[in-house]
């Protein structure tokens, strides 16, 4: 069966002062179309670098990356990134932000209304609507985040490439949109990739989950299939036996066989 | 006023019973006194503030104009504030008299002067800032321009005075080479170092979108680096008002600068005091100018 993304034996090396570092080794890993994917290991175990290297923004040092059958050759519209830190552009108006890129993707085919209508429409789908003609200075991290995750969705990419999309936000919020990401991707029946170091997170929203070794070198430790059925409701979740042993996985791989070792923590 | 705080006054009353609560609310309302309501509170406010914002700049006001007396009154050389203001009272009465080249009045000099100012600066400018945003963007650029860069920027602006006189042939176009070629610096530094420090997010959303040179640079590029520019144009604008003077001096013609040499023939000590102040407060405009143009275009 054709996977939907796949990457074959990548490794990542960067030409550093101190000389050649190797990020990532020997990394396969094939997503299915619909899939949804959680990246988890410590930090600096790579997990940003292989986002990236799906995202087209480094190019891998050996190894290929196919996403469709086509082979990722730098940055493009089809692959969404919704960023850490929101990356929003702050002189732009919510609407503009999310228009940049609709107009980017559809302005050659659409009309101006058409190209409107698409932006509100991913306004609407993070619940945002009411914000649109704000500057990011004047909305809340969380709403911030939401605008980055419709401009990410507005462009209708193959894949959606999310690096800690809500870690820079309070266990509130994130829980928050949490919810309102599983429902935009049960929706939408997005491919996603989501880089992630919070356990609970990944568990709740992934079909699986990829551990990664510790760098440098870092390659994929372990796959685990998260087989709990949707929708998912973390109330319900708290409560099944099935979610706690594969949270107590996760917990396992992360904290007994990849503990950090003493010398670089 | 409420009964529900007890108070020395409604605590016995409270106390004896329900019926009596009520009776603070029933009393005979005295009236409240003005600086007790909204509008007056706001008012005192108002004015406590007003007196702490402009008490100490008054305060450096009035001690510079008395050790400026002190000094005046122990040698006849300088005239006094009070010689020096009704100069200047006769002198503003009239800005606008044209007795032929070497006798105009102020308001002329002051407008020749920024007439000078304007041109160089803009010449600086425009080439400045896209010079700026040129190696800001191209490392090459600017690794072969820094080195020039570097020697040329801390020569003194009055340098390039005979350069300037030799190649121009004319006083004219000279003093405002000077004011180009001094002024140019802060505005081309400022812009390159706008364009280097934009943050690597912005240039990765650009990567990732595939936005087109031109939308990266009206979208991106432009609206991110305005305001380093915007410093850079405040730093020149002080720099070449700066310089004006001074060139002035040495070229001639009609000009706050040479205005101040000519009174210096004429030994009218007052007037070269009041055109100190004009300059320094036409400075001041300009800058306060280009801050709320800063201001509108700050997106913080």
């Amino acid at each position: 069966m054709q996977s939907y993304v796949q990457i074959e034996n990548a490794s990542m090396v960067f030409n550093t002062k101190k000389g050649r570092f190797t990020a990532l080794t020997g990394i396969d890993l094939h997503v299915d179309q619909g899939e949804f994917i959680a990246l988890i290991g410590h930090s600096g175990c790579g997990k940003s670098t292989l986002l990236n290297l799906v995202a087209g923004l480094l190019d891998a040092t050996e190894g290929v990356l196919l996403l469709a059958n086509k082979e990722i050759k730098g940055p493009g519209p089809e692959r969404g990134v919704v960023f850490q830190n929101h990356s929003l552009l702050p002189w732009l108006t919510a609407f503009d932000n999310v228009h940049l890129a609709v107009e980017k993707v559809f302005g050659a085919s659409e009309s101006k209304t058409q190209l409107k209508a698409r932006t509100r429409a991913a306004l609407e789908l993070v619940g945002l609507t009411h914000a649109a003609n704000k500057l990011p200075g004047e909305i809340s991290g969380g709403m911030k985040q939401r605008v980055g995750i419709a401009r990410a969705l507005a462009m209708e990419p193959k894949v959606l490439l999310m690096d800690e999309p809500f870690g820079a936000l309070d266990a509130l919020t994130r829980a928050h949109l949490q919810d309102e990401l599983m429902k935009i991707v049960a929706a939408t029946k997005s491919t996603v990739i989501m880089v992630t170091h919070d356990v609970d997170e990944a568990v709740l929203l992934s079909d699986r989950i990829v551990m990664m070794t510790n760098g440098p070198a870092a390659t994929i430790g372990e796959i685990l299939t998260v087989d709990l059925p949707r929708p998912r409701d973390r109330l319900q979740l708290a409560h099944d036996p099935q979610y706690h042993h594969l949270r107590s996985q996760v917990l396992e791989f992360l904290y007994s066989r990849q503990m950090r070792p003493k010398e670089a923590a | 006023m409420s009964a529900a705080n007890p108070t020395s006054e409604n605590l016995d009353d409270i106390l004896a019973g329900p019926d009596i609560v009520k009776a603070p609310a029933a009393a005979p309302k005295r009236r409240t006194p003005y600086f007790e309501t909204e509008s007056g509170k706001r008012l005192a406010e108002g004015t406590v503030t007003l007196f702490r914002n402009a008490i100490p700049p008054l305060l450096g006001i009035v001690l510079f104009v008395t050790l400026w007396a002190l000094v005046a009154n122990s040698g006849k050389s300088i005239p006094g504030p009070a010689e020096t203001w009704s100069a200047a009272v006769e002198l503003f009465s009239d800005p606008f008299y044209d007795n032929g080249p070497n006798d105009q009045g102020i308001g002329w000099n002051i407008l020749n002067s920024l007439y000078r100012v304007g041109l160089g600066f803009g010449a600086a400018a425009t080439v400045g800032i896209p010079l700026g945003f040129m190696i800001g963007r191209f490392d090459f650029l600017n690794r072969m321009l820094s080195p020039i860069i570097s020697i040329l920027r801390p020569v003194s602006p009055l340098a390039w005075l005979p350069i300037g006189l030799l190649v121009l042939q004319k006083a004219e176009p000279a003093s405002i080479w000077v004011i180009f070629i001094s002024s140019i610096w802060p505005m081309v530094l400022n812009t390159a170092a706008g364009v280097q420090r934009i943050p690597q997010d912005y240039m990765n959303v650009a990567r990732v979108l595939n936005l087109s040179e031109f939308k990266v640079f009206t979208r991106i590029l432009f609206p991110a680096v305005l305001p380093y520019v915007l410093t850079g144009v405040r730093l020149s604008i002080g720099v070449a008002w700066l310089v004006i003077v001074a060139a002035e001096m040495l070229t001639g013609g009609v000009g706050i600068g040479f205005w101040v040499w000519d009174e210096w023939n004429n030994l009218n000590v007052a007037h070269i005091i009041i055109a100190i102040f004009v300059v320094g407060i036409v400075g001041l405009l300009l800058e306060q100018g280009l801050m709320l143009l800063a201001k509108r275009f700050s997106y913080d």
